[in-house]
């Protein structure tokens, strides 16, 4: 029996290995093992007050930590039955376009590229592509710069709580992004043509697709949730549609649909069921591309990115322009015992939380499912359908194109490890 | 300066990747410093490697497994200078909330399979199983801290690194008080500086993600904090929060009367 083994991963974030063995020409066995250690937050959740929670969830993710606060603060808001002001909900799609634009940089140029490219790490990349990198870097700058403006830091920013934001950023800190942001609308447009002319390995994948849906903007924040195979719920619905379980060899739950199937969230589905709501610049460059939808090869998810940098730099041009701080940041919270759940969509697809609280504000109950948890079974299926090709490959050639399959996911390893339940202190 | 270029390897364990992105955010110095230095193991930066002695280790994470232990212990011996990275390296991040829990409560834990997971009972510094040459605060840690060790490392001196607590940050940033202006409990007079005393600067109070700064008065501060309390059990958790093992605020949370904790 053939095998490929990479017992860890690299250029994703968090701590995995994989695992195929190949017999007559198919895949026998594929494992991608997370070694994670789990870290129990749904744990120590538990008796927190309600507004400690976005600090807490940020640490799920470095990568995403606005996805997890945001995720967190709206299903809270839900719980207690609150809307933020429309400002602060455009200062929050601000934040997500920060998020994006430095999570889909780092991914498209430094954990990506460098596999089409024949690489071992951007590094490798910059000393043939000088400009690439450079620009590449200047890009992921911006959306942290972004980050910074609003939240203070790019990793866990400080600014946004439940009931809206802690206080307005400063307009002029703001403003001053805005030379940088026109540029990168225009560094991205090229990034988007740039990624057409890669060499990606050929695989097509009849995939489930998952994302939120907004009918008046791109689905990032609120909305329902939609399935390409039809199936439109609620956020407050989703896991009437969507499980997670427990397999032995993982530190991470898998998900699938209530009917036992895996489903892709992520970049593509996110293209494929929502590029009608792209802002005029991001549909040119989609349409330029001349891609056929759906975009159907996980390899691709690349340009679905480069596509939707378009996207986040416009709106966020946009945001920066519109903003007219006025009132309270943040309305006021009345207490109350309740349940609410929330979802965004994090750079690499669907989250979702749901909280019970008590008539104090202490959290009784909370579950997070992560984009990364909801594609693992996917990723091995994928792995499965290429197998025939990988068995045709030398060695080296077979693990850096199932590495590459892998990367395309952009996989956060250390989201999908964060569950499991504990009693966490009990208070005399 | 030595000849041939000293090398790093950055590691990560038990945490959510942020203190080690804070790397690869570094983008107006990224370039320079992958060729001041030989960049000899970064998981989530390249695919190459080169194996130990290392001249630097950079480690992120707190030690949560068996298996971290072991790990923690080669890295150790294939290293000069160990950094711990972070406020799960020093501290245990915020992973370590479960040390304080019931470990009977265990055999209650809620899930399908716990057979399937090999986990310590305690998130811990990797100071608590091998000797480390320095650590570096915060959650996340401040790159701008991160390039100074570095670049002081490089040069054969000591890094410029704050001892005194955030409160100095507002005062030179000239950030009203919120404590006292506005009654709001903080932790800036007992955590080190270093974020930039962010949190005030947005008009609520420090949580203290950088950690304790040494011979604090952090009883007092929880007096004055239990006063303040805006719902009930404040005092408590924010001390028992981000950095809450550390020591110092481990015995300050530890020394609330149960009465002003959480009631149940």
């Amino acid at each position: 029996m053939k095998t490929i083994e990479v017992p860890a991963l690299a250029r994703v974030e968090g701590e995995g290995g994989l695992y195929i063995g190949l017999q007559d020409g198919k895949a026998v066995e594929i494992r991608l093992d997370i070694y994670e250690p789990p870290r129990f937050f749904e744990g120590f959740l538990l008796n927190r007050f309600l507004q400690e929670v976005p600090d807490i969830t940020a640490r799920i993710c470095g990568i995403c930590p606005v996805a997890y606060q945001m995720s967190s603060a709206f299903a809270l808001e839900n719980a207690l039955g609150i809307k933020v002001n429309p400002q602060a909900r455009a200062l929050r799609r601000l934040m997500y376009c920060g998020e994006y634009i430095e999570s889909h940089a780092l991914h498209i140029y430094m954990l990506q590229a460098p596999d089409l490219f024949g690489k071992e790490s951007a590094f490798e990349l910059a000393a043939i592509a000088p400009d690439v990198v450079k620009n590449a870097l200047r890009l992921k700058k911006i959306g942290n710069e972004i980050l910074k403006a609003i939240g203070g830091r790019s990793v866990h920013p400080v600014n946004v709580c439940v009931g809206g934001f802690y206080s307005w950023p400063d307009a002029r800190s703001l403003n001053d992004l805005l030379t940088e942001l026109e540029w990168g609308l225009q560094a991205s447009i090229d990034c988007a043509k740039w990624a057409m002319t890669l060499p990606y390995p050929e695989l097509e994948i009849n995939y489930e697709f998952v994302a939120l849906h907004h009918p008046d903007e791109y689905g990032v924040i609120e909305g329902e949730i939609w399935s390409s195979k039809g199936l439109k719920l609620a956020i407050s619905e989703y896991e009437t549609g969507y499980i997670e379980e427990h397999v032995s060899r993982s530190n991470a739950l898998h998900g699938h649909t209530i009917d036992g199937n895996t489903y892709l969230v992520g970049p593509l589905a996110r293209l494929n069921l929502n590029h009608e709501q792209l802002l005029p610049n991001a549909q040119k460059a989609l349409k330029d591309s001349k891609l056929k939808l759906p975009l159907i090869n996980p390899y691709k998810s690349l340009i679905a990115r480069a596509i939707e940098l378009v996207q986040f730099f416009e709106e966020a041009i946009q945001l920066v322009t519109d903003y007219k701080p006025e009132g309270p940041a943040h309305v006021e919270l009345n207490l109350k015992a309740g349940e609410g759940a929330g979802a965004t969509e994090a750079p690499r697809g669907l989250l979702y939380h749901r909280y019970k609280i008590d008539d104090r504000g202490l959290i009784q109950f909370a579950k997070i499912t992560p984009p990364t948890a909801q594609n693992l079974p996917r990723i091995e299926a994928d792995l499965m359908a290429m197998a025939p090709k990988l068995v045709k490959m030398s060695e080296d050639d077979a693990t850096r194109t199932a590495e590459h399959l892998v990367r395309a996911y952009d996989p956060c390893i250390s989201c999908a490890t964060h569950f499991l339940k504990l009693n966490v202190e009990e208070v005399r | 300066m030595p000849t041939s270029k000293p090398t790093v390897a950055v590691y990560k364990f038990s945490s959510c990747d942020g203190c080690q992105l804070s790397l690869l955010n570094m983008e107006d110095e990224l370039l320079d410093l992958a060729n001041a230095v030989e960049i000899a193991f970064f998981l989530e930066a390249t695919r190459a490697s080169k194996p130990g002695p290392y001249d630097i280790a950079l480690v992120e994470g707190s030690i949560t497994t068996e298996h971290e232990v072991e790990r923690i212990k080669e890295i150790r011996s294939q290293t000069k200078v160990l950094i711990a990275l972070g406020t799960c390296a020093t501290s245990g991040g915020v992973q370590a909330l479960r040390n304080f829990a019931d470990a009977d409560n265990y055999a209650s834990v809620v899930y399908d399979h716990p057979e399937y997971l090999h986990f310590l009972k305690t998130s811990k510094p990797m100071s608590d199983y091998v000797t480390v040459d320095m650590e570096l605060w915060g959650c996340p840690v401040n790159k701008a801290q991160v390039i100074e060790v570095i670049v002081s490392l490089l040069n054969n001196r000591k890094p410029n690194l704050p001892s005194y607590p955030v409160c100095l940050e507002c005062k030179r940033r000239g950030t009203i008080c919120v404590l006292v202006d506005k009654g709001i409990p903080c932790l800036g007079p007992v955590t080190v500086a270093g974020c930039g005393a962010l949190c005030p600067t947005y008009g609520r109070g420090c949580y203290g993600c950088f950690g304790p700064s040494r011979n604090m008065n952090f009883e007092s501060l929880s007096a004055i904090t239990q006063k303040l309390e805006r719902y009930p059990g404040e005092a408590f958790r924010l001390f028992r929060g981000i950095s809450g093992y550390a020591p110092d605020f481990r015995k300050t949370a530890d020394a609330i009367p149960s009465t002003s904790k959480e009631t149940k």
